[in-house]
Parts: C-alpha cells; sequence; structure tokens
C-alpha cells in the first residue's frame, strides 16, 4: 500500500494549521499593542 | 520571564524535530499491514491526547470559575472535589465497580485518572486565582480546538488508504470527536460575539457540559464496536515497544508546544482586557470631562 503521499500530507496538513494559528497569535498580538499605546497616546 | 519564553521555544523546536526525526525514521519500523502511512499516528493520536488535557484543564478552570463567585460554594465545591478523588480511587478497586470497567483497561489506570481531577483542581486554583481561571479557560479551549482541529483532519487523511473512505458516518468514535470540536468552536463563538455581563459564567457553563463529551470521546473504542481502530495503547492491545516509544516522545513534544501555544494566548488575553480596561477608562475619563463641562449649563436655567 503506497501511502507516503497520504503520511505527507497529514505532517503538512498538521504544520499548515499550526502556523495558522500562530499567525493569527502574532496578528493578534501587534493589533493590541498598536490600540494600547493610541489609548496611551490619547490619555 | 522573557527570556525563558524563547529558550524554552528553541528547545521545543529541537524536540520536535527529534520526534519527526524518529516518527520518519528507519529505526522505527513500518507497519506490516498499513505500510509507512501508519506513521500519522505519531501526529494524530497525540493531537488527540493534548486535545483532551487542554479540555480537561478548561473544564476544571470553568468549574474553578463558576464556584468562585462565592466563598461557601467555593468552600463547599473543595470539599466534594476531595470525596471524588478519594471514593473515585477506593471505587476502582473494588470487584462491583471493576465489572464495568471495559476489559483490558487497568484499574490501576483509571484510578491514576479520577486522582487527576483533585490534584489538577487545587494546582489550577492556586496557580490561576480570581478572573485569571477565565483567561486559562478561554486560552486552553482555543489551543485545544486547534488540536482537535487538527485530529479531524489528520484522521479522514489516514482513513482514506486504510479504510478506503475518508469518513464513516454513523461511527461513534469519529461523530463524538466532530461532536466535541464543534461544542467548543461554539464556545469561542458565544465568547467572541457575546456582549452580555453573563458572558464569562454562560461560556463556564458551557465548557463544563461540553467536557463531559471528552469521556464519551475516550470510552467509546472500549464500549462500541467501531470502524475506528480497538484501544491498542493503555491494556487495550498490543504495540511494539519502539513504536510506542517514539509515539511517547511524539507526545511529550506536542506537550511542551502546547505549553508554550498556551503561555502566548494567556499573554495575549491579558493584552486584550488590559487594552479593554484602558479603552473603558479613557470614555469614563471624557465622560468626566463631558459633564465637567456641562455643569454649568446646567445650573444656569436654576
Amino acid at each position: 500500500m503506497n501511502g507516503i503521499k497520504f503520511l505527507f500530507a497529514a505532517y503538512i496538513a498538521t504544520w499548515v494549521i499550526h502556523g495558522v494559528y500562530l499567525g493569527s497569535l502574532v496578528r493578534r498580538f501587534g493589533k493590541l499593542r498598536r490600540e494600547l499605546k493610541e489609548v496611551g497616546k490619547g490619555k | 520571564m522573557k527570556r525563558l519564553f524563547p529558550i524554552l521555544s528553541i528547545l521545543t523546536a529541537v524536540f520536535l524535530a527529534y520526534a519527526l526525526h524518529l516518527a520518519l525514521g528507519k529505526s522505527t519500523p513500518t507497519d506490516a499491514q498499513q505500510g509507512e502511512v501508519y506513521r500519522i499516528i505519531y501526529y494524530h493520536v497525540p493531537s488527540a491526547w493534548t486535545a483532551f488535557l487542554l479540555f480537561f484543564v478548561n473544564f476544571i478552570a470553568s468549574i474553578q470559575y463558576l464556584v468562585s463567585r462565592k466563598p461557601s460554594t467555593q468552600a463547599a465545591a473543595k470539599w466534594v472535589v476531595l470525596a471524588i478523588g478519594v471514593v473515585g480511587v477506593v471505587a476502582c478497586f473494588l470487584p462491583a465497580v471493576q465489572r464495568l470497567i471495559p476489559a483490558g483497561m487497568r484499574p490501576s489506570a483509571v484510578a491514576t485518572t479520577v486522582l487527576l481531577i483533585p490534584i489538577f483542581y487545587f494546582l489550577i486554583g492556586w496557580l490561576f486565582p480570581g478572573d485569571r481561571l477565565d483567561v486559562l479557560a478561554v486560552t486552553t479551549a482555543e489551543v485545544g480546538v486547534v488540536f482537535c482541529t487538527i485530529v479531524l483532519v489528520t484522521g479522514p487523511i489516514w482513513a482514506r488508504p486504510v479504510w478506503g473512505i475518508w469518513w464513516a458516518p454513523g461511527d461513534i468514535r469519529l461523530t463524538s470527536t466532530l461532536v466535541l470540536w464543534l461544542i467548543y468552536v461554539s464556545y469561542l463563538v458565544l465568547r467572541r460575539f457575546s456582549s452580555s455581563a453573563q458572558t464569562q459564567m454562560l461560556a463556564a457553563a458551557l465548557a463544563v457540559f461540553g467536557a463531559l463529551d471528552v469521556p464519551l470521546v475516550y470510552l467509546s473504542i472500549w464500549y462500541f464496536r467501531t470502524q475506528h481502530p480497538q484501544p491498542v495503547i493503555g491494556g487495550g492491545g498490543s504495540m511494539d515497544p519502539r513504536m510506542l516509544h517514539v509515539l511517547l516522545i511524539s507526545w511529550m513534544a506536542f506537550l511542551c508546544f502546547a505549553f508554550l501555544v498556551c503561555w502566548s494566548r494567556f499573554r495575549l488575553e491579558l493584552l486584550h482586557r488590559e487594552v479593554e480596561e484602558a479603552h473603558a477608562m479613557e470614555s469614563l475619563a471624557g465622560e468626566g470631562v463631558a459633564a465637567k463641562a456641562s455643569l454649568p449649563l446646567n445650573r444656569g436655567p436654576r
């Protein structure tokens, strides 16, 4: 049974999902830091 | 703490690379029936175990958060959890209860799992006081959903070459896992879009009921005949010790990774609350200025 392509598909899918989630965390961090800076400036 | 995070990140990356090397390496035997595709187990199963653990932490944090509103309830809950731990461990060794445990599952394994309830309860209560329980709950739910998504994606990819189908409709293990994922996605949607003051309490209550699906998912392959394979670990079957070794290494690596992701998500949630607080203070200050400015006008006509 040649399952190599399925094996690699599963491993790649795992890291794509983790990558997308980590990317969303970085984006949200950046957005909140900018927002906090703006609120700080307004005071 | 700021230095610790990058150091742990590098160590975890090395650990994950080592686990990947073992998972795909020639030193790990190939399965006689499935061939190389069985190696999906080294990502599929650790992701499932990590998701279960995160949902369990979410369950404990949600209960702690719910009972922390009243000191009397909090005190009562401590005794109830202690009683669950003691009674649960003793009961696992009673013949009448052992008959209910599925064949192959060790009573000591069940007792250890039951014992984890009071251990996690008191540890989480001590480490995350007050509103931090809610921060921990949302953190573990979100990261748990990510790991559960991986289980639901890698499962069909594994099923296609082995079973000949992507999904087995009606299979209790598959369906209960999908339901578990949907429950926690709805938990996150509730938290994201509800602006009610009761959102945190409602989410905690939903999490407590949602967590009840975790034992169903886990035990489904012990109690029911399913398309999903019967358990090969934990007394339910046999696995080559070399494969088991790699599986446990892989799980440890994913646990370290999940810990770091949770740490980041926890900090993000704290930052989010800080921003919300800053906005609230800003609008309060704005209202104060407006009120001061309008005072002479209000008094004028009198």
